[in-house]
């Protein structure tokens, strides 16, 4: 079993939704009338009071600017930002704090890779695996290197399903230098074999990157497990605050990339001809750093670990298997769901078609019940060709959601088919 | 239902459904211009067949096509666009075009505002003949829904696009 994900175990403790619910104040503000029915937790997830009174703690308490200074505050500030990167490097299973490079998201940190990494190792013809469920963060960046240095790229397609389709692995992956995929499809919820992936991409001599953003918030990540050489995520999607974005690496891979962007705290020495970068992670890290959020990002981790994340698993599976059940036998042939049918190697995320109701217009509707769920391409365009589509509306849930979110969405669906008379 | 049925007047939602001049003409000696909402995903193709392109803002749009996908908002707005600005001379399209952005833009500033009357007529008109905003006027339901201002103006600016691109 190489997915890694979304196999509940039977014996663990079930979420209490209620009580995880009354954590995140913002879902207990009226909207438009009715609760506020949150279903976008794909896009960015909501925040508990810890992360929020942690960031306020920091500033109220340690707050200066980091590194560079004697005296005791600066040094707590560095403390609290360094305990933070040991705690997101516990978090995804690395092996020491310096494998972990703060960035402003994910979409940053896959930049990185393909700037640094990418722009110092490959040469034209050079050949970069991507899929074709990609989000728009782990395509442009390698089309830009394949502008730039004329790196090929090779995809991976789909099965009719919505699975990864293996068939044409070994062919894609002969002679790559690297694969980069997600680690779950922010459209269809899809989550590839990653490990299987990965050795098979190992044996073919690529390294391969991570993009986390969909996973990392949803189930236990292990680097070493998934066999990545490079993983990014986003601090907002779990949990934590905007603006900071984490990329692991291996030290070594690390150590051998040139910097990314230049300036303050990214060196050791500057002179008038030319510039020592600092030593790894903080090589990458040019001027000041995302102090406040790298705390709360450290606080959310802390309000997920607690709950756990396998519970959590748990949870979001069950609420999968609940929609996957519920909502095609209420609304039968009105309701297309792209990806795959059963909630196998799936995480918490559905993207249907309803009614011949556009996904802007379903959501407007849905929106006057309080119910949020987004339209769009979710920066997925390739994927949207795939399916035949120029938009889906989409549904994702997280900890705090449960089976009544679900029942709203679809209460609020029945009053949509209604509004538009089809 | 909280302004819905401001946003989906019946008139809309007849032309999202039977929208007018919908198609394609041949290129040339039509042209053809695409829009794009990067935010939703929403395409308007215009295809356009001026008398005489030579005559600049004094041709006259003798045929116009709309194809594309999107919501009920773009859509509509599109095929109401090509109902209003087909027989019109380009100079008359443009007014009509700064006069419909001006109805989407007015309240911007002012959401949540009773929605009265923009100072549509008699603005900058000077001696180009104006069309009537006619149906159009049912958009004006759109500016209370910011997020959809840009689906009812893409047409327009894919319309605009395809009157610079004829006249290079
Ligand atoms: C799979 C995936 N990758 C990358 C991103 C980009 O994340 P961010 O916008 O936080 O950089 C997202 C967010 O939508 C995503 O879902």
């Amino acid at each position: 079993m190489a997915a890694g994900v979304v196999r509940p175990v039977a014996d663990l403790e079930p979420l209490d939704a209620a009580r995880i619910k009354a954590d995140f104040p913002i879902l207990a503000r009226p909207a438009g009338g009715s609760r506020l029915v949150f279903l976008d937790s794909a896009a960015s997830s909501q925040r508990p009071t810890a992360v929020g009174e942690a960031i306020d703690r920091y500033y109220a308490e340690d707050h200066a600017n980091v590194h560079r200074a004697a005296y005791a505050l600066a040094e707590r500030a560095t403390n609290a930002m360094e305990s933070g990167r040991r705690r997101v490097a516990s978090f995804v299973g690395g092996s020491s704090a310096e494998e972990i490079v703060f960035t402003k998201n994910a979409t940053e940190s896959l930049n990185l890779v393909a700037r640094s990494w990418g722009a110092a190792n490959l040469r034209p013809g050079d050949v970069v695996v991507l899929s074709l469920m990609e989000h728009h963060a782990n395509i442009v960046p390698w089309l830009q290197l394949a502008e730039s240095h004329g790196v090929e790229l090779r995809w991976l397609g789909l099965t009719p399903e919505g699975r990864l389709d293996l068939s044409g692995i070994d062919e894609a992956l002969d002679g790559a230098s690297l694969l980069s995929i997600t680690g779950m499809s922010n459209v269809l919820g899809t989550v590839p074999p990653v490990a299987e992936l990965a050795e098979r991409a190992h044996a073919a001599g690529a390294l391969v990157c991570v993009d986390a953003c969909q996973s990392a918030p949803h189930t236990i990540t292990r680097v070493v497990d998934l066999g990545a050489d490079f993983l990014a995520f986003s601090g907002h999607k779990l949990c934590g605050p905007t603006g900071v974005g984490v990329l692991w690496a291996r030290t070594e891979l690390l150590e051998s990339m040139p910097p990314f962007l230049g300036g303050g705290g990214m060196i050791l020495d500057v002179r008038t001809d030319g510039f020592t970068p600092a030593a790894v992670p903080h090589k990458f890290e040019a001027g000041t750093p995302p102090i406040a959020e790298i705390v709360g990002l450290a606080a959310a981790i802390d309000y997920l670990e607690d709950i756990g994340l396998d519970r959590i698993a748990a949870h979001e599976h069950m609420l999968t298997e609940y929609a996957l059940e519920t909502l095609p036998a209420r609304f039968g042939d009105d309701l297309t769901i792209f990806g795959p049918a059963n909630a196998e190697h799936r995480g918490g995320i559905v993207s249907f078609a309803f009614a011949d109701i556009h996904p802007h217009d379903l959501s407007q509707v849905l929106d006057t019940h309080g119910v949020c769920v987004r339209p769009g391409h979710h920066c997925a365009k390739p994927l949207m060709r795939v399916l035949g589509v120029g938009a889906t509306a989409r549904a994702s849930w997280y900890l705090y959601n449960d089976t009544d979110d679900i029942d709203a969405l679809a209460d609020a669906l029945a009053d949509a088919r209604s509004f538009f008379a089809i | 239902m909280s302004g819905l049925e401001d946003l989906y007047r019946e008139i809309i939602l007849d032309h999202y459904r039977s929208p007018r001049n919908r198609g394609e003409l041949p290129v040339p000696p039509a042209t053809r211009s695409d829009g794009f909402n990067p935010l939703c995903g929403d395409e308007i193709v215009v295809y356009l067949q001026l008398d005489d392109p030579s005559k600049g803002d004094d041709a006259l749009i003798d045929d116009i096509r709309i194809g594309g996908q999107g919501c009920s908002i773009s859509q509509s707005s599109a095929s109401m666009m090509s109902a209003a600005v087909k027989g019109h001379t380009v100079a008359e399209a443009r007014h009509l075009t700064r006069a419909f952005k001006a109805m989407m833009s007015i309240h911007e500033g002012e959401l949540g505002g009773d929605g009265s009357e923009s100072e549509l007529s008699g603005d900058d008109s000077g001696d180009v003949g104006t069309i009537a905003l006619g149906d159009l006027d049912a958009l004006k339901g759109v500016v209370k829904f910011p997020v959809r201002i840009k689906c009812a103006t893409l047409g327009w600016n894919t319309l605009l696009q395809g009157f610079d691109e004829t006249a290079d």
